[in-house]
């Protein structure tokens, strides 16, 4: 009988979390793809992390998800992004090899407890008064479920372009589904179209790599996961290469055969992510654009240049390809293309990625607007413990705010105010980018995690082991003080004058070794080196997490006054007919969010409260 | 650091000769014994107190008012409450609301947040009970309606000129936080350091010299336009001697010997009488010019005389200010008279002709500005407040630091400039991202 707790459509990153946070979280989960051998396939880019994204995967990674081990398995050049900068800006990138990502995520899957992996096409979803409970395949399968999940990256209606030529599928050399969009139509969903690229692959081989400029991966490598002590496998570099004026005098002349010129691509892409072309347009004047060759893998002679992304036809990308330092004689696997494909307005969904208007539906993803394996795979996870939590008909819900993750900053930023292009992850749109820091998304994250159920027994002990230590020692050096003959003894750079400071004080200030203060403090030799560090970085932001964490203690105020889901905004007194109409159109969750709607003023929130605090 | 004790003007200005001002918060004992003689230690609540307001500083008193206490929780917001029921005249008003933004640890309540401390203490419906409408309202949308649209043009101007300085320079940390792999040219971090240091001049200049209270004290500043023999003088003798009285100089106070200060209609306003702009080779010329463009600039309206005979209206004097008045008509034929453009009030200054006039337009003009609400008085405390915080940030700000650190106070002095001119959105930050930088690895 094809009968689940849980459905999860699509084998892409935000499928495979969905699928196992589901799973982890008990319920009997079907995870559907159309080829179970694409399952954790990198469509694009062969990396993760990043600034933001390498955040996100921290995140994951401590509610016990799979990106940040995948990775730290598969990773083949590790690379601490602003490694010179301050903790709370530093991200963890690396390379991936393509295949060896795609056999850990499957090797993960295939082992996890109540996950059926299920090889078919869903082409439609079984849906009756706006309840969704199952779904159909190309041949007629039912397969039924309390919750659904959508994870269909860009599959719905996707159509790539190579110039003016045109290919229906949702990646090269697959298909794609056009089906279930429809489906969500009916049902009065908002959709749009958004448009991505990737660039041509090339073969190692034919690369002139002697004069090109080499790029080392860190020597030593920065784990994602918390469970990972070690990266263990080889590492390998990337080349740089540049653009040039005859290359760019090739594209200025075919700009006419883009098909984003031409008008026949309609949907939005990515202005951080632009093709080749617009590069030019939008910065006639500069010369040369540079291009990262990152190798695919070990075992693999396919390099994907990062930098020249194209929807030119396939001879012009052959002629400027070829102007380039390096690739003189380079062999073309592959042709880049654009895609352009169907989303679902964010302003659907609630806080728990559900769709408002289609119980037991949740959408994670590309579906939602958002680009990216590490946004898809945050995603994936909350759409998958909440379609858990839904099937169990649990009171709660499992939501991350602002103030706790990037993945709430995403989530909220999707839902209160929709996107107009692919929507990326940066550390600036974080208010409170000084705590939402990588060394402290455990702590930020994991003990949520685990009194939802998505975080294992075991993963916790480790986490409690560390948080009782840091608390220990954090006690410890906030009520020891430096004594004078130290500061002396030592040199230190405090100044008597300015008055007694801490031991926890002392450790922020960067330019004492650990070695000083252990002789100062001869406690903190035991400590590992993990507590340590977290509480030299707790120090050094100390001054202003003051005033952010009473920023965040004002913000949870309006957070944790919910809005009732029936509310009807005619009948709040002093509300003008517009103000109604935007509060109906993306009916907030809660005082906070709906503070955050564009236009929604400081008297409506008043009126909303007295509205509240009287019914 | 954090300023939690909010005050607020519970009363709209006009609707009654009384205002109350209302501080919540746990500084409120604090500022009882900063504004006036009372102990606090002995102080008992909802017991009303007739006392003198003082500015501690200057042994002033400002007014005489009555005082009460609500000691939490028995209070609307659950908090410290201290109510202070002042004499509503503006001048009063202001001098209180300045002494109050002086005390640490309080400032002006955001719209809305004494209802939203109410109700997060239970309190809602005792707001609702004692009929606090009119704080909502105060709070809300009076205030709301003086964002930035009330500034003048030139003020707007010089706001939003800061706004999209500290925009830029944020972006461009932001850019090389966000986007290490792309090459974001280095040099940006001397203009990042030029233009902090300029707004922060630009600021501090602005705050000294925009003393709200000196200018409520000394009154509205009318600065008076036109050529020699246009009949500047005469029309000073027709404003003294009509419906305007002389007020003496305030002694102590340097003061150009042209400056007169007059009411009218119970308005202080000060008239200057300048040569007007034109251009000039003349070096001493040129420098009077200067001040007199200074002036111009400074001044709420500018009346601009010509005599209709022998000068004409100066049209490089900003519009959106400048009443023209045309003098001599009594020397103009009918067709000559009916040549005068309709908005333009006619006079004869020789003849106290069409000074009734003049005077009832100056007056509408400033009521318009002073006397509808409370909006302007609290309006330019929330700038100065928010200027304050922002020059606040801008003093922490060091390129010594790290980046995130020296991006978060940027951040927060683009935060508080947002209060007057509009919210500083992330998604204007990555706009000018990508519009200056080529990002795309």
């Amino acid at each position: 009988m094809n009968s689940f707790d849980v459905i999860v459509v699509g084998g892409g990153h935000a499928g495979c979390e969905a699928a196992s946070a589901s799973a982890r979280m008990g319920c009997k989960t079907a995870l559907i793809t159309h080829k179970i051998k694409s399952i954790g396939e990198m469509s694009c880019n062969p990396a993760i992390g990043g600034l933001g994204k390498g955040h996100l995967v921290r995140e994951i990674d401590a509610l016990d998800g799979l990106m940040g081990r995948v990775i730290d398995k598969a990773g083949i050049q590790f690379r601490l992004l602003n490694a010179s900068k301050g903790p709370a800006v530093q991200g963890p990138r690396a390379q991936a090899d393509r295949e060896l990502y795609k056999k850990y995520m499957q090797e993960y899957l295939s082992s996890q407890e109540n996950l059926t992996i299920i090889e078919d096409a869903v082409e439609g979803l079984i849906i009756k008064d706006n309840v969704i409970s199952g779904v159909v395949s190309s041949n007629g399968e039912e397969y039924f479920s309390n919750s659904v999940v959508l994870t269909v990256g860009t599959f719905l209606n996707g159509v790539m372009f190579t110039g003016h030529k045109t290919s229906v599928g949702g990646r090269i050399n697959d298909v794609s589904c056009g089906g279930v969009t429809s489906y969500l139509k009916e049902c009065g969903l908002n959709v749009g179209r958004l448009k991505t690229g990737t660039p041509a692959r090339l073969n190692a081989d034919t690369i002139n790599w002697d004069i090109l400029d080499k790029q080392d991966g860190d020597e030593n490598p920065t784990p994602f996961s918390f469970s990972t002590d070690e990266i263990t496998q080889k590492q390998i570099s990337c080349f740089i290469t540049h653009t040039n004026e005859e290359t760019h005098k090739i594209i200025r002349d075919n700009f006419s055969k883009c098909a984003l010129f031409s008008g026949l691509i309609k949907g939005v892409g990515p202005r951080y992510c632009p093709s080749i072309e617009d590069k030019l347009v939008k910065f006639a004047d500069k010369t040369s654009h540079q291009i990262f060759l990152e190798p695919e893998g070990y075992n693999t002679n396919v390099v994907y240049p990062n930098g020249i992304s194209t929807s030119l036809p396939a001879d012009v990308q052959d002629l400027f390809i070829h102007t380039i330092k390096g690739l003189e004689n380079v062999e073309i696997l592959q042709y880049a293309y654009a895609i352009e494909y169907d989303y679902v307005d964010p302003l659907e969904l609630n806080h728990c990625l559900g769709v408002k208007k289609v119980k037991n539906l949740y959408l994670a993803g590309q579906i939602n607007g958002t680009t990216g394996y590490e946004e898809a795979a945050a995603q994936g996870l909350v759409a998958g413990v909440n379609a858990a939590l839904n099937s169990k008909k649990s009171e709660e819900e499992f939501v991350v705010d602002r103030s706790q993750a990037y993945i709430g900053v995403m989530i909220d930023d999707l839902i209160t105010k929709g996107v107009d292009e692919p929507y990326r992850m940066f550390t600036s749109r974080s208010e409170y980018r000084l705590y939402l820091r990588a060394d402290n998304a455990d702590l930020r994250l994991t003990e949520y995690g685990y009194k939802i159920g998505c975080v294992s027994d075991e993963s916790y002990t480790v986490f409690k082991n560390k948080k009782e230590n840091l608390d220990k020692f954090r006690s410890i050096v906030n009520n020891v003080y430096v004594k004078n003959s130290d500061i002396e003894y030592f040199d230190l750079p405090i100044k008597k004058e300015n008055g007694k400071k801490t031991i926890f004080i002392l450790m922020g200030m960067g330019d004492v070794s650990r070695e000083t203060i252990c002789k100062i403090l001869p406690d903190l030799e035991n400590v590992s080196k993990e507590v340590y560090e977290q509480l030299c970085i707790e120090s050094k932001y100390s001054g202003y997490m003051k005033r952010q964490l009473s920023d965040i203690e004002i913000f949870k105020k309006d957070e944790n006054v919910k809005i009732k889901k029936d509310i009807d905004y005619s009948k709040v007194g002093g509300l003008s007919r517009e103000m109604v109409a935007k509060l109906e159109k993306y009916r907030p969750e809660t005082l906070g969010e709906a503070s955050r709607i564009s236009g929604v003023t400081p008297a409506a929130i008043i009126a909303i409260l007295s509205y509240m605090k009287n019914n | 650091m954090n300023k939690n004790t909010i005050y607020a003007l519970s009363t709209v200005f006009g609707k009654s000769g009384v205002a109350v001002i209302r501080i919540s918060g746990d500084q409120s004992l604090n500022v009882i014994s900063n504004l006036t003689n009372i102990d606090t230690t002995k102080i008992k609540p909802r017991y009303t107190y007739f006392t003198d307001i003082i500015n501690k500083k200057t042994k002033e008193i400002l007014d005489k008012s009555l005082v009460i206490y609500f000691n939490s929780p028995y209070s609307f917001t659950g908090e410290d409450i201290v109510e202070i029921q002042c004499h509503g005249s503006k001048a009063v008003l202001n001098s209180v609301l300045i002494c109050l933004s002086n005390i640490k640890g309080v400032r002006l309540a955001e719209p809305g947040e004494f209802s939203k401390r109410a109700f997060y203490n239970n309190k809602m419906d005792l707001t609702q009970a004692e009929g606090l409408a009119d704080l909502i309202d105060a709070e809300t949308s009076e205030q709301q309606k003086y964002a930035i649209k009330q500034m003048s043009g030139s003020l707007r101007n010089l706001y939003n000129s800061w706004r999209n300085d500290l925009v830029k320079i944020l972006s461009y940390l932001e850019a090389f936080i966000d986007f290490p792999e792309e090459d974001i040219p280095q040099n940006l971090y001397d203009d990042i350091l030029n233009t902090v240091f300029k707004v922060k001049t630009d600021i501090i200049n602005h705050i000294t010299k925009n003393n709200v209270n000196e200018r409520l004290r000394n009154g509205f500043r009318i600065v008076l336009t036109g050529v020699t023999n246009a009949g500047k003088s005469s029309l000073i003798n027709s404003l003294t001697k009509r419906n305007a009285v002389i007020v003496s100089d305030i002694e102590g106070t340097t003061r150009d010997a042209i400056d007169i200060n007059l009411d009218i209609k119970g308005y202080p306003v000060i008239i200057t009488d300048t040569a007007g702009i034109r251009e000039t080779n003349n070096p001493i010329e040129k420098q009077g010019i200067e001040i007199a463009k200074e002036k111009i600039n400074e001044a709420d309206i500018i009346i601009n005389i010509y005599d209709t005979i022998n000068s004409s209206p100066d049209i490089l004097l900003d519009k959106e200010k400048t009443i023209f008045v045309a003098n001599k008509i009594d020397k103009l034929s009918q067709i000559e008279l009916d040549n005068i453009p309709n908005d333009h009030i006619k006079i004869s200054a020789k003849h106290n002709q069409g000074i009734d006039v003049l005077i009832e337009t100056i007056f509408n003009i400033i009521k318009d500005k002073f006397s509808n609400s409370s909006g302007p008085l609290i309006t330019r405390a929330r700038y100065r407040e928010a200027l304050e915080d922002c020059l606040d940030n801008l003093e922490c700000f060091s390129l010594d630091k790290e980046i995130e650190l020296s991006a978060e106070d940027i951040r927060l002095a683009c935060r508080s400039i947002g209060k007057i001119t509009g919210v500083v959105e992330v998604d204007e930050i990555l706009n000018n991202i990508f519009g200056s930088f080529c990002i795309g690895k």
